[in-house]
């Protein structure tokens, strides 16, 4: 039995919606790397919906996966619905993670609804 | 092309699956799976730099164990022919591992595993009647077998002294000689570090604990096959040894035992090992065992040697494809197999995974890649930077290794490191403004503990 599912490794190997936003309207940062794990996520919001999401990680597999995985679940979202995205969604959307890998699952929504609140902040 | 790709594989995986097999793609990798649900990598190359967890059995060593199973399979302690048998072969390879660590071969005692050598040397000799008083004195980066049976021993009322290592792993002397009280019991060091390769002045060491008279115990599961081990050069009272480090198979090592030494047994209930260690004797592995260590006798120069050069090539040339890297480790002071990068604003788990992905099996020592999440003990104990440390990669070499694998990493290690590097905001960060990141302004997680 390999470590993680099919489902995270493919994000781990080929993530989807890595990088930068140079203009993004939110930007949230969690974790440090002292524990291991980095996260930053960039959003784009037009009319409400999140026209574009991008991240940089520092971490494990499962930690690039399920930014992979938060990102391409928010795309296309209203912010209302993706501030609903839970650290639960993200593991059951990628197949399961190892019991001692479900904070990175907690890293993942945290640092995007980091980014939305950010966005809020600074268009309030 | 993604859509494209996914197509063909999923045409691939119903023919596959019609003929018996599933074909799938991880990390990109093509495995087969067989109809008994085990996976073999499709591709040919394979290269194994993870040998200080296991090394592959010598296939003279292995012709040698067969008959053990089928044709010889009495139980050694047994009063007939197949016993006597069985218990030739175990007295043959006691004398084999005896006579490899200069020892006599009634001081060798059989164990399943190097841990178990090493529990039932702190643990045995604590226990001990003789033994007047409750001090131990360990190095803190001594393997978990013996950190934890001390540690075990700190819960029923013994004190336990954990030495530091300097930044390179080693031990100071002096520090053991400061440690060292009227009540100590035990001092035990390891000779080399299985994860940075450090080899400590064990010499020295003895010299200073016997003038106290204490008992020394010598964890040489990671020296042992690599360079010389003797108990009577190291000043050894106890010596940890395990053949599967240096060819031999899994499920059997040894407890050196110095004659006069008191240790007490810690599996109860039978005559085996002369009373000191109950239970039917492994006789296959055992006699694997020996013959690995006079394999061992004879080749330890040529094999040191072959994985001395790949090893200086690979701590010479990896700083050179790739920037940023930190040897770990002493870089004279270690044994010849190991070598430990710290690739800096990269996290292990992630580069042992893709180079998985392309047939190289390492190890790491970063927090994700450990199942307690935490970054190794060693690495915390020579202070490594926590952000670097979590980039640590270990490549453990054997004799079957060449220098067309050296060649194979060389190549495909450097565009895996970038591929992260450029996922990496830490990286970004340093990129932008050639200055580290400091810990925070994010959340620092508590990590859940399994």
């Amino acid at each position: 039995m390999p470590f993680y599912s099919e489902k995270v490794m493919d994000h781990f190997s080929n993530p989807r919606n890595v990088g930068e936003i140079p203009d993004a309207d939110g930007i949230g940062e969690v974790g440090n790397p002292v524990c291991g794990d980095m996260m930053t996520f960039y959003v784009k919001i037009k009319d409400n919906v999140l026209e574009d999401v991008k991240f940089k990680t520092f971490g494990c597999g499962a930690a690039i996966a399920v930014s992979s995985m938060v990102a391409e679940m928010a795309k296309g979202k209203t912010i209302e619905e993706a501030m609903k995205i839970t650290n639960a969604m993200v593991a059951v959307e990628l197949g399961g993670l190892p019991p001692n890998k479900m904070h990175c699952s907690n890293l993942g929504a945290d640092a995007l609804h980091k980014a939305i609140e950010n966005y809020q902040q600074k268009s309030k | 092309m993604v859509a494209a790709a996914a197509v063909a594989e999923a045409a691939g995986v119903a023919a596959a699956a019609d003929a018996g097999n599933f074909v799938r793609s991880c990390a990109g990798t093509k495995f087969r799976r067989r109809n008994d649900f085990s996976e073999v990598p499709l591709q040919v190359k394979q290269v194994y730099l993870d040998n200080q967890a296991n090394t592959k059995l010598d296939s003279r060593i292995f012709k040698e164990m067969l008959p053990f199973f089928e044709e010889h399979y009495g139980n050694a302690q047994s009063m007939h022919s197949m016993g006597f048998a069985s218990r030739d072969a175990v007295e043959n390879a006691r004398g084999r591992v005896a006579s490899f660590i200069g020892a006599a071969a009634n001081e060798i005692y059989f164990t399943s595993c190097g841990s178990e050598a090493n529990n039932l040397a702190i643990k045995g000799l604590a226990h001990a009647p003789g033994a007047k008083g409750k001090h131990i004195v360990v190095s803190s980066i001594e393997h978990f077998s013996v950190l934890y049976a001390a540690r075990r021993l700190g819960q029923a009322g013994f004190e336990v002294t954990y030495l530091p290592v300097d930044n390179n792993g080693m031990v100071d002397p002096s520090d053991v000689k400061r440690a060292l009280r009227d009540d100590t019991i035990l001092v035990s060091i390891q000779h080399a570090n299985p994860e940075i390769g450090t080899i400590q002045p064990i010499e020295e060491i003895s010299a200073i604990v016997h003038e106290r008279a204490i008992p020394f115990h010598v964890d040489a599961v990671a020296s042992a096959g690599m360079i010389s081990v003797n108990v009577a050069t190291l000043g050894a009272d106890l010596l940890t040894i395990a053949g599967s480090q240096f060819y031999g198979p899994r499920g059997a090592a040894a407890l050196y035992i110095k004659k006069g030494v008191n240790v007490v047994p810690q599996i109860d209930g039978g005559i085996q090992e002369n009373g000191r260690r109950a239970g039917t004797e492994n006789v296959p592995a055992i006699v694997g065992f020996g013959m690995a260590c006079e394999l061992a006798s004879a080749e330890m120069p040529e094999n040191a040697a072959l994985m001395g050069r790949l090893q200086r090539r690979l701590m010479a040339e990896l700083p050179k494809k790739i920037e940023h890297v930190y040897l770990n480790g002493h870089p004279q002071k270690r044994v010849p197999n190991n070598v430990n990068f710290s690739v800096e604003f990269v996290e292990g788990e992630g580069m042992m995974l893709l180079l998985d992905g392309k047939g190289i099996s390492v190890s790491s020592g970063s927090a994700c890649a450990s199942k307690s999440l935490k970054m190794s003990h060693v690495l915390t104990a020579i202070k490594a930077d926590p952000a670097i440390g979590q980039g640590s990669i270990i490549m453990s070499l054997s004799k079957h290794n060449g220098d067309e694998d050296v060649d194979y990493l060389l190549t495909e290690f450097p565009p895996i490191v970038k591929k992260l590097r450029d996922m990496s905001p830490i990286y970004n960060y340093f990129q932008k403004t050639g200055q580290r990141q400091k810990a925070g302004p994010g959340t620092d997680y508590e990590h859940e503990h399994n």
